[in-house]
């Protein structure tokens, strides 16, 4: 408890190791899927320099030595003060990788200096949280003014679009996790549901008809509304009657939103992701196109069986027949060699360390680790949720790494300077109050 | 809980989290589809084919063994562009063949995936070699050595049957035990003792990756499996006899069925016209051929057949007189070249002394005397009425084997027809028919069938007095054990001191010298007391069929034999020879120089092309 006299709490008791342990675990089996993901039939050391696995000790050791930094070197004040300028040197160079950088697999999104890539996109989702929570953590801020909400659509719209320019899907999807932040601050959670029930009706048309969609959305409005008018009652008819015009508006929002949905799809998504959305969906099959990666995904995860078949025996893993093995579909190398134990301890060990998060950040005082808490739990969790549902088939292909497991220093340091920026703001306030 | 935001938001990312775990749990341990297709992805079953058995005749020799092939493999997915020309040289076949079934594997590449296919099949071994030499040119195409079936003896296509690749039906059938490209004995002996011969097959495990490399063996190789040769099968065959019936039978149509009376083996097993084992070797390619022939090749006649026996079957009308009291031996009849049977009509004789006895009625084959034989069997007043008497009799006409399967260890065996009262009463009505009715049986014709097989064991029952041995085609050898019901003595329902007489009669029909009407004279074989019995059945469908069974010696019988010869006239004229000559053969070795003329007269006569 706090002391008078400036004490201050003692380093086991003000770092929230929890999170730190965790870190820790998940990096090291990264690493070590890694080593088994590129393992071929020739054996090299894990820490065989060529090799990626080599190449992800040398990440992760430099990972540590920024951890170390973030944590007992630098003044964590200083992330609220460099925020705003953060993100927008974060987002010229957003800007500046589509017209200077080299294109990998499609997008344009990797700077090359010299043999070192990076991608802008990893830290810019750092900054847009720093920057969030500072805007956000202002005690004139309120969610629903006008000039707020604009900024804050503003602060998370700019980068998103960008990033959507480079062609980086998957990295721009990550920023609608934002909203969760957003709800924990007060938005209404109607955006959420509403947003869920958008992707319904889509997936609803493309699958079965526009008219089944029509009817369900239909159902929804009149049910909202038979809501409202029973809860509002006792309320003023002007009361009533805008919050009707609400769901006859939604309504209208739906059903021009089902009429669009071919539109979007035919026209707005690039063939790729198309395709990736029919193989989903089961609209088409392409075992060898672009069905292949989710199929022989899905054969490494389901052959691992419960208990997997051993660290480096796994067959599919081995051999390489999931393409990105030890990059976005790392998750196959963890499901096939250790089994449905291995893939329950990774989920849990990510909801644990969401869910600490979540807890340290309720229990700051400070707004800004709040809801920088928030932003980077909901980071972790879409990060999560599309990786792990793209590798078993829940979600279409999208190209996003596994947080902290997934080969490549640009994810692993954005993570690690992520999460040990929360854990120093933590620990800061832990050892002064 | 108090639902605040935090906790809405924890909870739907535990339920995000629970959704993912269901996921995994499903397809990790609920769903098995993901293991098999694993396997069928990165390991590479190499199956190793074990030689088939060999099969022997009772003598040592080898009937059929095994010569090396290749079957040329062929993994579509790793066949790059190649010079199609040059394979089709090395293989000795057809460019556009190659070019045929490099547009089949591209039109179903996506069924195909990572699979390999036969390319050709039955590759010898020179055309092997040759594209060995020549196989680093070929990425995607190897050789998988195979044994196929090699005849050293023409012991008769119907008899060893033939070993084909399985088709669907019979994966449906079999699925654990076989897949597709094994293959299987489908007829004759190979079909018989298929589970002794075709051993167990092996397998490499290899993994391969994703570009179907094959990398490593998988598990150290402890998972593989060795091939478990084939057992090798001893037959009672003789090769020799085999072959020299079959020499006889040549041009002919019909059976000869070889047996040794002791111990029921088969020592030989002739149909005719068969299939040649030059044919057998490769009979895919000759179907059409096969079953287009009027003959029907593939009709195995010995054990498939059913033939009205004709006078050999007087033999167990006699025998069952005197066992039930109807006849005696020293009863004569007379015999005005036949029977009358109702009013004018008459079953019809030769011209031979009357009246007779029993045996000289046996040595000349009276159809009168036999008419009367059964007329008293069927009449015998401890019966209450015809009927019954028939199947007192049809009881007594199965205990020698026929009307039913004998049971031996050949495949498709067929029991051929001993007609009961009421297939009798079916057609006539019940009571409308009596002793005249059915004469014809009196001579083993009308309604009774028999397969040469049940005939060459009558011939058996005639050698041992009385019993037989259940005919099998497989000796007791190391890890092949036959049923021990083989080596019990069947027993007819007729006292052995009857066959004694009767044996009396077969002797006289071969050796009553000077003896008018004794039909088997011929069968007589300088040295050898043979006993013989000679039939001539009528077939409607044309000339009368010949048949003849003897045993020889006429004391302690080492062959009992039974030939059959479709529309050749006299069972004297040509069933006769043949089986006599195959048991001087089987008995001396040789054809005494005296009787080479029967020879040449029968291997000379033919009556189909």
């Amino acid at each position: 408890m706090k002391e008078i006299g400036g004490n201050t709490r003692s380093l086991r008791d003000s770092v929230d190791w929890k999170l730190v342990i965790c870190y820790l675990v998940l990096v090291l089996i990264g690493w070590v899927n890694i080593y088994a993901a590129v393992h071929s039939s020739e054996p090299s050391s894990i820490f065989d320099w060529s090799c990626r696995s080599g190449k992800q000790a040398v990440w992760i050791l430099t990972a540590f030595l920024l951890d170390f930094l973030i944590l007992f070197v630098i003044n964590p004040r200083m992330w609220e003060v460099i925020s705003t300028p953060a993100y927008l040197a974060v987002v010229l160079l957003l800007i500046a990788v589509i017209f200077l950088g080299i294109e990998v697999k499609g997008s344009r999104s990797w700077f090359a200096l010299g043999p070192v890539r990076f991608q802008p996109a990893e830290i810019s989702k750092i900054t847009t949280a720093l920057l969030l929570s500072m805007v956000m953590s202002k005690s004139t801020f309120r969610m629903y003014d006008r000039s707020a909400f604009l900024t804050v659509a503003a602060i998370i719209g700019i980068p998103m679009l960008t990033i959507l320019c480079e062609s980086e899907t998957g990295s721009a999807l990550v920023y609608v996790g934002f909203i969760f932040a957003l709800y924990r601050e007060g938005l209404s959670g109607w955006y959420i549901v509403f947003g869920l029930i958008a992707v319904v009706l889509f997936v609803l048309t493309l699958v079965t008809n526009w008219w089944i969609s029509l009817i369900l959305l239909g159902l929804l409005c009149l049910g909202w509304m038979v809501n409202i008018l029973r809860s509002t009652y006792k309320e003023e008819r002007a009361v009533r009657r805008s919050a009707l015009w609400r769901t006859i508006l939604a309504f209208l929002a739906g059903v021009a939103m089902i009429f669009a949905t071919n539109f979007i799809f035919n026209n707005v998504l690039q063939d790729h992701q198309r395709k990736r959305i029919e193989v989903l969906l089961g609209m088409k099959e392409d075992p060898a196109g672009v069905g292949y990666n989710v199929r022989q995904s899905m054969i490494a995860i389901g052959s691992g069986g419960f208990a997997g078949k051993g660290f480096l025996h796994g067959t599919q893993t081995t051999y390489g027949f999931v393409p990105e093995q030890s990059t976005d579909f790392i998750f196959c190398t963890i499901g096939e060699e250790w089994g449905f134990i291995g893939c329950f301890t990774v989920i849990i060990l990510y909801v644990l360390m969401i869910i600490w998060i979540i807890n340290d950040a309720e229990k700051s005082r400070e707004n800004f680790t709040r809801i920088y808490g928030y932003c980077l739990a909901s980071c972790l969790f879409m990060h999560l949720f599309i990786n792990i549902g793209m590798t078993i088939g829940l979600m279409p292909v999208i190209g996003i790494p596994l947080p902290l497991l997934s080969y490549g220093g640009s994810s692993l340091w954005a993570f690690s300077v992520m999460i040990f920026i929360f854990i120093a703001l933590d620990h800061q306030e832990k050892k002064y109050f | 809980m108090n639902l605040n935001h935090q906790n809405k938001l924890i909870i739907g990312l535990v339920a995000v989290a629970a959704v993912l775990l269901g996921k995994l749990f499903y397809i990790q341990i609920i769903n098995d589809d993901y293991k098999k297709d694993a396997s069928n992805n990165s390991m590479v079953y190499e199956y190793i084919y074990p030689p088939r058995g060999v099969i022997y005749d009772r003598n040592g020799e080898e009937l059929v063994t095994n010569l090396l092939s290749y079957d040329i493999l062929v993994t579509p997915r790793e066949v790059p562009a190649f010079d199609t020309l040059a394979l089709a040289n090395a293989l000795g076949i057809d460019v556009e063949v190659i070019r045929e079934k490099m547009a089949y594997y591209r039109k179903y590449r996506t069924r195909i995936g990572y699979q390999t296919q036969t390319f050709l099949k039955r590759v010898p071994q020179e055309v092997y070699l040759r594209f060995a030499e020549e196989e680093y040119k070929f990425p995607g195409f190897r050789a998988l050595r195979r044994n196929v079936r090699e005849y050293p003896f023409n012991a008769g296509g119907n008899l060893l049957g033939y070993v084909s690749e399985v088709d669907g039906d019979f994966l449906k059938k079999h699925p654990d035990e076989y897949r597709a490209g094994d293959y299987v004995g489908k007829t004759g002996i190979e079909a018989a003792q298929e589970k002794n011969l075709r051993g167990e097959k092996g397998y490499h495990i290899r993994l391969r990756d994703s570009r179907n490399r094959v990398m490593t063996s998988y598990n150290d190789g402890l998972d593989d499996k060795p091939a478990l040769p084939g057992k090798n099968v001893y037959t009672t065959i003789d090769a020799h006899l085999q072959q020299y019936g079959q020499e006889l039978m040549d041009g002919k149509v019909g059976s000869v069925v070889a047996l040794e009376p002791s111990t029921g083996e088969i020592l030989a097993m002739v149909s005719s016209p068969g299939i040649d084992v030059d044919i057998l070797a490769d009979i895919s390619s000759h179907w059409e051929e096969l079953s287009n022939d009027p003959y029907k090749p593939m009709f195995n006649r010995t054990v498939m057949a059913s033939y009205p026996p004709g006078s050999v079957f007087k033999l167990i009308n006699g025998l069952i007189g005197l066992q039930e009291g109807t006849l005696k031996a020293e009863y004569s009849y007379p015999c005005y070249s036949g029977y009358y049977y109702s009013g004018n009509h008459k079953l019809g004789c030769h011209s031979h002394a009357s009246p007779l006895r029993l045996l000289d009625a046996i040595a000349t084959s009276c159809n009168g005397y036999f008419c009367f034989v059964l007329k008293y069997i069927l009449e015998n007043k401890r019966y209450a009425s015809t009927a019954e008497a028939l199947d007192a009799w049809r009881e007594y006409v199965l205990s020698f084997g026929f009307g039913r399967k004998l049971g031996s260890d050949f495949p498709s065996e067929l029991g051929g027809n001993i007609p009961t009262s009421q297939y009798y009463d079916r057609i006539y009505g019940a009571g409308r028919w009596s002793f005249p009715t059915i004469v014809s049986l009196s001579i083993g014709q009308g309604e009774i069938g028999a397969t040469p097989l049940q005939i060459a064991n009558l011939a058996a029952i005639m050698a041992n007095r009385g019993h037989y041995y259940i005919p099998h085609l497989i000796k007791d050898s190391e890890g092949v054990e036959i049923d021990p019901v083989y080596h019990e003595k069947q027993y007819t329902k007729v006292d052995s001191m009857h066959f004694v007489t009767c044996v009396e009669g077969m002797k006289m029909a071969v050796n009553g010298q000077g003896m008018a009407g004794a039909t088997a004279r011929a069968a007589a074989i300088p040295g050898i007391e043979v006993c013989g019995k000679t039939g001539t059945a009528q077939n409607p469908h044309g000339k009368d069929n010949s048949v003849f069974i003897c045993f020889a010696p006429a004391d302690n019988p080492r062959i009992a034999i039974a030939a059959y010869v479709e529309n050749a006239g006299f069972g004297a004229t040509w069933a006769l020879p043949v089986a006599s000559l195959m048991v001087e053969k089987y008995l001396t070795g040789t054809i005494s120089p005296e009787r080479k003329y029967l020879e040449d007269r029968i291997l000379n006569t033919r009556f189909i092309q």
